[in-house]
């Protein structure tokens, strides 16, 4: 039976912590409207350009000199996966869900003798995946210095792949990230980027027997557009994923909070018995040396 | 004129325009064009500059920062890379970022991609002070 002051204590102490979930829940929904509103208002963007891109891929679906970033680079050994996750934790398993995803993935693609390379964005994934596969990890970058994340970092990020692709480092790049489904469901998701594979129920808009118009040409339209749709989606991923991890924070602090709380309860029930106890004890003290006399 | 063009455009941050519209003209990277309701199926990159809506004798500028432009009979849709409403621009942030720009590209000690990237950023922010 721990004494009356120890009690004392950790009821303080499970106090204090339930003060920080508290406040920690309060910042995630606060950040989670502003996220999931920056995500709602990328989509269009993303939307358009897959409209876009089914339009101008139909067209250069039977061209041999397709671009490599649509047609492929006719082989698959060496595969490159994008784990995207956040920089923080406290958030329930947002993180470990991708993790364990890609490293299915990984488990996957390795026992058929492919080559695997990692680039990890957000630095949980990276602490995770560092343990077992730091030899595959070929990049790395995270936001713990950026404010918020912009256009602008996607860039960046593309960038680096698009430079990989070109340099023939590897042949297919899958984007992990958590899909923002709703405040309760955050669904870890790959998405192959590289190449670029049309996404369904997207069609190539009907022309009424019109001929299409490039200008300057297809192939310049496809060489500025594959670019620029692999950092879209990047992006996307980046906005979904701030979304989920807020929304996962959330829920997790929240599940914190009110486990604090019961804790609270059964430990103040302990101490007031404790309490009781010893009152009673000093009576029968009291008591019994009355008795004696 | 019969009907009217169904004008979309969008940056990767937010849809800046979604309605319709008389007549939009597109900086194409090959010379700037108009687009009319029921235009031919058309796609064209872009040039940084200004498109311009015109509505009901209303005109709106928005400045955008190369991207695409895609007429389809549903509509001209317009994927900007950056898109600012000329009026939302402001002159002296202007005036500094070109002033930064400026002194990136005479940095002599710099990467030569770096200064080649804040030259074609001057550029573009050349074209957007003389477009106010």
């Amino acid at each position: 039976m721990p004494s009356l002051k120890e009690l004392k204590n950790r009821i303080g102490s499970v106090k204090s912590t339930k003060k920080i979930t508290k406040a920690k829940q309060m910042v995630a929904a606060a950040k989670l409207r502003r996220a999931e509103e920056a995500a709602k208002a990328a989509r269009p963007y993303a939307v358009e350009m897959e409209g876009v891109l089914a339009n101008l891929s139909a067209a250069a679906k039977d061209n041999p000199n397709a671009p490599r970033l649509l047609a492929g680079t006719g082989s698959d050994e060496t595969q490159l996966l994008i784990v995207a996750t956040a920089d923080k934790g406290l958030c329930g398993a947002f993180n470990s869900n991708i993790v364990r995803l890609a490293r299915e993935r990984i488990v996957a693609l390795q026992a058929q003798g492919k080559i695997v390379k990692l680039v990890c964005v957000g630095r949980k994934g990276e602490d995770q995946l560092r343990r077992l596969y730091g030899d595959l990890i070929v990049w790395k970058t995270n936001f713990v210095e950026t404010k918020s994340i912009g256009f602008h970092e996607a860039q960046e990020i593309a960038e680096k792949v698009l430079e990989m692709f070109r340099a023939g480092e590897f042949d297919v790049a899958t984007l992990f990230y958590g899909e923002f489904k709703n405040v309760v469901s955050q669904v870890p998701t790959a998405q192959q980027i590289i190449p670029a594979e049309a996404p369904d129920g997207v069609e190539a808009p009907d022309l009424k027997g019109a001929i299409y118009d490039y200008e300057p040409d297809e192939e310049e339209i496809l060489r500025t557009l594959l670019p620029r749709y692999v950092a879209v989606q990047i992006f996307r991923a980046l906005l979904e994923n701030i979304a989920s991890e807020q929304a996962a924070s959330m829920t997790a602090m929240d599940n914190a909070t009110r486990n604090a709380g019961e804790l609270i309860d059964k430990l103040t029930l302990q101490y007031n018995r404790a309490r009781q106890a010893q009152i009673t004890k000093e009576l029968i003290e009291i008591i019994s040396g009355a008795e004696a006399l | 004129m019969a009907g009217k063009l169904h004008f979309n455009l969008v940056s990767p941050e937010r849809q800046l325009v979604s309605e319709d519209v008389d007549q939009v003209d597109v900086p194409g990277s090959e010379g700037v064009f108009g687009v009319l309701p029921n235009h031919a199926p058309f796609m064209s990159t872009m040039a940084p500059g200004v498109v311009r809506v015109l509505n009901g004798g209303e005109e709106k500028r928005i400045f955008v920062r190369g991207g695409f432009a895609d007429v389809t009979p549903a509509g001209l849709t317009v994927l900007a890379e950056e898109a600012v409403f000329v009026a939302d621009l402001d002159r002296e942030e202007l005036a500094r970022r070109i002033k930064s720009c400026e002194a990136a590209v005479a940095d002599d000690e710099a990467q030569p991609e770096t200064r080649q990237r804040a030259a074609a950023e001057l550029g573009q922010l050349k074209e957007l002070e003389a477009s106010l």
